[in-house]
């Protein structure tokens, strides 16, 4: 699937956790115009530190193609110490440190490369700290 | 509103249909559901269809399948809410009917799944793309999340988690239009590949073929068609967060709380009432947390029960008796349709070895992504 272009318009969150603080507290990463929580609308942009801890997590052996050669990574739901949610694969770990609770940092690194030119797309991936 | 009624049904086997191809599986459940209900002609139809686009590379379903159920120049719309695409299907020709629009409408699911070659990246398009695919998680990894999660909170074990493919495997024995009829054990689930921690290829809903349909018409009209006509008693319809990370909590699913409330709202009855439900078990801990969302078991205690046996034959509520989307296959957008199919079997009594005794209300229980949608039906033989 060859759709890198696209993703140009999510550099501000992928490469530098640009996210939104909304009126009444909650914080999205992804870019809304509505709050997830409520139904408020006015946010504020706010840069995202990093750290957080997971909420749970997976090591997936089965993957799509675009990360087959992967095989086995960790992906958890990680809760980022100002309230933000998010998905993100865990490496340059031990699977055995994985739990829920686990203290982790997010990091800049390349997620996969896409079609026949190979086109390399960055974001985000956490480590434990 | 009319009261609407299901006056005929129709599906494929389901499993590695290998000589047929997207709008054969369609036309063979939708020409048998309307040969079932004796109709020639239909005022409109719906075809529920995860992704003709990815899995056949045919869009534009609408047209092809009314064009091969020779029903050309009847209304038709595809429409889609991953795997609950299906419920979806029937929701759109029941408002249809009830509203007075139509009178004859076929609302029909189908998924053409065994002619691609990436399936895994099709199935993550149902989960939120940007946010959770990209970073690579997989569908049976965000369940496997869930699970993990579950496990955690409830201390539910590895071995109970087994219990609903097992029992799901042994329901499925007497269905004859089951993909996999054939019994499992403990050793077979935990010995099984692993796909997402903790969750096995047995923990996993399979790669499927199929197509499933029904005949809506006003309840008024339905003896006229058949004498064992199904109504449809009540629908309810939710959706929640398209990301599992935006789930307040990680063990719940809100869309199926809330779409199960509004269906037992709308039919008057309570959990306690429903003799038997198929429920979206495309992952073991699925089955686990919708009974627990639609009212059949207190937060945290129906995985212990269904490894105590309370969910199947003698026990307090029989949950999937068709196989279920483990054991019976997973064509997505058929789904939905054919745990209503499985309904109007069981409680029109033509249910065979796997009927359910006693059976008045039966719920179907159709579920999105990682709980992005959900449409629930209970029905009633009338
Ligand atoms: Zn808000």
């Amino acid at each position: 699937m060859a759709i890198s272009p696209r993703y140009t318009r999510e550099i501000p969150h992928r490469y530098r956790l640009e996210a939104q603080k909304f009126e009444c507290g909650a914080v999205s990463l992804a870019t809304r115009y509505v709050c997830p929580d409520s139904d408020c609308k006015k946010s504020k942009k706010i840069t995202l530190k990093g750290t957080g801890k997971i909420l749970t997590y997976t090591i997936i052996h089965i993957a799509a193609d675009a990360f087959a050669k992967e095989t086995p990574y960790a992906v958890a739901v990680i809760e980022t110490d100002e309230g933000a949610r998010l998905t993100a694969q865990v490496v340059d770990c031990n699977f055995d440190d994985l739990k829920i609770g686990a203290r982790v940092e997010l990091v800049f690194r390349k997620i996969t490369e896409e079609g026949a030119s190979g086109i390399i797309n960055y974001g985000y991936k956490a480590v434990l700290v | 509103m009319r009261e609407v009624a299901i006056i005929g049904v129709g599906m494929t086997k389901f499993g590695e249909l290998w000589d047929q191809g997207i709008r054969d599986i369609y036309a063979e459940a939708a020409l048998k559901a309307m040969e079932n209900a004796g109709v020639e002609k239909i005022d409109s139809m719906y075809v529920g269809a995860m992704s003709g686009g990815l899995y056949a590379y045919q869009e534009h379903l609408s047209s092809v399948m009314a064009d091969y159920i020779g029903q050309k120049g009847v209304p038709s719309a595809r429409v889609e809410s991953a795997c609950a695409s299906g419920g979806t299907a029937i929701r759109a020709a029941f408002m249809e009917v009830a509203s007075g629009m139509s009178d004859i409408v076929l609302a029909g699911g189908v998924e053409k799944m065994w002619d691609v070659e990436d399936g895994t990246f099709v199935l993550a398009t149902a989960s939120d793309q940007e946010y959770e695919a990209y970073n690579g998680v997989t569908f049976p990894g965000l369940y496997a999340m869930m699970a993990r999660a579950y496990m955690d909170k409830y201390n539910l074990t590895r071995e109970e988690l087994a219990a609903i493919p097992i029992k799901n495997h042994k329901h499925a024995v007497n269905n004859p239009n089951a993909q996999y009829p054939f019994e499992l054990d403990l050793k077979g689930v935990l010995g099984s590949s692993m796909v997402a921690d903790p969750l096995t290829l047995m923990d996993c809903s399979p790669i499927t073929d199929g197509a499933a349909a029904v005949i809506l018409c006003p309840l008024d009209l339905a003896h006229k068609f058949t004498k064992h006509p199904v109504k449809i008693k009540g629908i309810g319809a939710a959706t929640g967060p398209i990301a599992l990370h935006n789930h307040v909590d990680m063990t719940k699913l809100d869309a199926v709380r809330i779409a199960g409330e509004r269906a037992y709202k709308m039919a008057k009855l309570k959990p306690l009432d429903i003799s038997f439900v198929e429920v979206h078990d495309c992952f073991s801990i699925a089955e686990i947390i919708v009974l627990e969302e639609l009212g059949f078991f207190k937060y945290g205690k129906a995985g212990k029960a269904i490894a105590n046996g309370e969910a199947t034959y003698g026990g307090k509520i029989v949950v999937n008796p068709s196989g279920g989307l483990k054991a019976k296959g997973h064509p997505v957008g058929a789904t939905g349709v054919a745990q209503v199919i499985e309904c109007y079997e069981q409680l029109t009594g033509k249910a065979g070895k796997r009927q359910v005794k006693n059976a008045n209300y039966g719920m179907a229980q159709n579920m999105g992504g990682s709980g992005g949608s959900c449409v629930v039906h209970i029905l009633e033989a009338v």
